[in-house]
């Protein structure tokens, strides 16, 4: 296959840069963004008045003229904001690689920063702008009021519907876990680093949404994390590798109702992400078989096994063997979340983990693969509108 | 002579004695204040409480007037001898008598306290570089009363303020009523309540009917085909057209979770709530009641309940399909 996307490897993430990752970052939202764009800026070694665009996703509390004003970014040619929080974590960087493409913008930034521990957070429940009387929250008329509140409640539907059409079990969900832990212990900027797990351990952590336990759940976290996109012409005079934005998609399913899908045919199926991975496949030229590891967007660990079959790494209903196989770690045919995940380094929407897919096609990743790394997937979060990527390395 | 209530005036005469010993006897020894009189101190004061009195801070007013100098606000003095936020939060030291007392006082049930008035008297101004001190000295310990906030003691303390001379400066008679809490009757109606859903055009027919305890799913008056949730548009014919059918009540289980946290007030964790399809053919969620978790299957028969949750929210729920409600 080859490309056919007339964006595909266009542009490139020529920058990376966070704050810390902690669980109170003792300053605003608008400060951790500044500083995680300026750290983004510097890595790419692009001036600040360069800047020309924004891409960010729902639930960003500070806009991007915010940020620009902070930052003393004169003019903005581009900016543009994609719903559905977690779900759209991937989509950003397909805008910006857009937004390049066509010459709207020359150097557009996306960033997620929030307290999201130490302020509001998403699971104690749903935020005051949830009661709102127009269509936009509708679709809580009919959880909230039974006390469905949480992401994890919503989640653990499928997860049922899931063990009990193919019999994986919680100790199958718990495997992700322990993966992540292990790979976020060798993680130094990783809120679990040099912490492990056993399963033993997730076997005895609390039930929160039963079958969903403790450490089926992502972290909350507090900080910030910017990329930087330009073109990859320009990419190439830059003193990073650069990662190639080979092909990035957004998705929506049939009867699609936010994270409460739940009256499909088949809730243990997420066809808004098989429509990405038919996307990406057909953007980048590529197949699951090409891509070398993988960020897989980890809010609760059964989340990761249907997207290891949606994105076709194995049959439905085979990703608890594929991960008991080991090809998952290190040294495994696709390794996964490679810095810990958000189960292990930190909630940051998914956009800690596309930093770690640049750094793997860097080769910079802390837990670096011996193996050749040419194409990495990233996803965003699901049964949600999803997106994701492929990023490459520029052969 | 009926029984004492609960909270009955009748006390101990020993305990009376223990209090009446208080009386007369020094619950702080004279203590300094940390720093002397000071300018800083003042504006912050003046700032603070927005005085115009241009004496406390204009040496050419405060002579205008007479005096040497600036003088300090004579309701500052309270301020000079404070031993500071740190002390008072985090106490280093055994606080002594005034601890004694306090003990004293929750030995009787005292528990509570709020000031109720304060005397001031003011003898000299002070001004910046005097060095102010406090003692405190019991004046009376009040016979119990009924009042409002419920049954308790006035206690009244003299503090006396002196500056390096040990001329007294100010005087403040410190009133505060040390009471008995009252337990407050449970309200009739729980405090929380579920979720509100947000009623608009588009769904408020489905929760009327549920008021009325019908459990009813939207239909397309042109195809026929039924919807939920509701929607302005059948998704299959695009007509605008519809009215609802109400359902008879039967349902399977298709997935369910335990739901252990967050806790949510109008919830008793952990409660099950569950996705259910309706013999109609299309699903719900809803809460299941009368069933252990340990029960459950996937695809076991439901029946249709009714829950008045709160005078404005009536909910369809499922118990087993053996049962009637």
């Amino acid at each position: 296959m080859s490309p056919t996307s007339g964006f595909s490897r266009q542009a490139a993430i020529a920058g990376i840069g966070a704050t810390e990752f902690s669980k109170d970052s003792g300053r605003s939202e608008w400060r951790l963004a500044c500083e995680s764009v300026l750290a983004a800026l510097a890595d790419a070694q692009i001036g600040v008045e360069e800047v020309d665009g924004f891409a960010l996703f729902t639930m960003e509390t500070n806009p991007e003229i915010a940020v620009a004003r902070a930052l003393g970014i004169p003019e903005l040619t581009f900016f543009s904001r994609i719903p559905h929080g977690g779900g759209g974590a991937c989509a950003p960087v397909q805008q910006a690689a857009l937004a390049v493409a066509s010459g709207v913008a020359d150097v557009v930034v996306v960033y997620r920063a929030f307290n999201e521990r130490s302020g509001h957070r998403f699971g104690q429940g749903p935020p005051s702008f949830a009661y709102v009387h127009n269509t936009d929250q509708e679709y809580r008329n009919w959880i909230n009021p039974y006390g469905l509140l949480t992401p994890a409640a919503q989640e653990a539907f499928l997860a049922r519907r899931y063990m009990h059409k193919y019999g994986a079990t919680s100790a199958d969900f718990g495997a992700v876990s322990v993966l992540s832990r292990k790979y976020a212990a060798s993680n130094p900027k990783a809120w679990f680093y040099q912490r492990p797990i056993t399963i033993e351990d997730h076997q005895s952590s609390p039930m929160i949404a039963d079958p969903m336990r403790l450490l089926d759940c992502c972290q909350e976290s507090d900080g910030g994390q910017a990329l930087v996109i330009v073109s990859a012409e320009r990419a190439r005079d830059l003193p990073h590798r650069p990662a190639l934005i080979s092909g990035a998609a957004q998705g929506v399913g049939p009867q699609q109702i936010s994270m409460s899908s739940y009256y499909r045919d088949d809730i243990d199926a997420m066809p808004e992400v098989e429509l990405v991975a038919q996307q990406l496949w057909r953007q980048a030229g590529l197949g699951p078989q090409e891509i070398d590891a993988a960020i897989l967007y980890d809010a609760f660990t059964p989340m990761l096994l249907l997207q290891l079959e949606e994105y076709g790494f194995c049959e439905r209903g085979e990703a608890k063997d594929l991960i008991a196989s080991g090809a998952l770690e290190i040294d495994g045919r696709l390794p996964v979340n490679t810095h810990g995940g958000q189960l292990g380094e930190a909630y940051i929407h998914g956009v800690n983990g596309i930093a770690e897919a640049v750094r793997l096609i860097r080769g910079t990743s802390v837990n670096q693969p011996a193996k050749s790394i040419d194409n990495v997937l990233v996803t965003g979060g699901s049964p949600v509108p999803h997106s994701a990527l492929v990023l490459s390395a520029d052969h | 002579m009926s029984a004492p209530a609960a909270d009955s005036t009748a006390t101990d005469p020993a305990y009376e004695q223990r209090l009446a010993a208080f009386v007369g006897t020094e619950l702080q020894p004279p203590t300094p204040g940390p720093d002397p009189v000071n300018v800083p101190m003042i504006r912050h004061w003046v700032e603070a409480m927005e005085l115009t009195n241009p004496v406390h801070l204009d040496a050419d007013a405060a002579r205008a007037t007479g005096r040497a100098d600036v003088v300090a606000p004579a309701a500052m003095v309270q301020a000079w001898v404070m031993r500071g936020y740190a002390a008072t939060v985090r106490p280093t030291a055994s606080a002594g008598r005034f601890q004694e007392l306090v003990d004293l006082l929750a030995e009787g049930g005292y528990t509570s306290v709020v000031a109720t008035d304060s005397d001031l008297e003011i003898l000299r101004e002070l001004v910046p570089g005097d060095r102010v001190s406090v003692e405190e000295v019991v004046e009376e310990i009040g016979p119990e009363k009924r009042t409002g906030l419920g049954v308790g003691r006035f206690v009244t303390t003299l503090k006396t303020y002196r500056d390096a001379e040990g001329e007294v400066v100010a005087t403040q008679r410190w009133r505060t009523l040390r009471f008995r809490p009252q337990e407050k009757p449970a309200p009739a109606e729980p405090t929380a309540v579920r979720p509100r859903p947000a009623i608009n055009r588009d769904n408020a027919f489905w929760f009327d009917a549920a008021r009325e305890h019908r459990l009813v799913v939207q239909r397309c008056s042109d195809c026929g085909a039924l919807r939920h949730p509701p929607g302005p548009m059948c998704p299959e014919c695009r007509s605008l057209a519809w009215d609802t059918v109400t359902a008879g009540g039967e349902a399977v289980l298709y997935s369910w979770v335990v739901a252990h946290h967050p806790r949510h007030p109008a919830f008793e964790s952990p409660y099950l709530v569950a996705v259910v399809e309706l013999a109609e053919g299309t699903r719900l969620i809803t809460n299941l009641v009368d069933l252990d978790a340990a029960d459950l299957e996937v695809g076991m028969p439901l029946r249709l309940r009714w829950l008045d949750a709160d005078p404005d929210l009536t909910l369809p729920v499922f118990g087993p399909a053996d049962q009637e409600d």
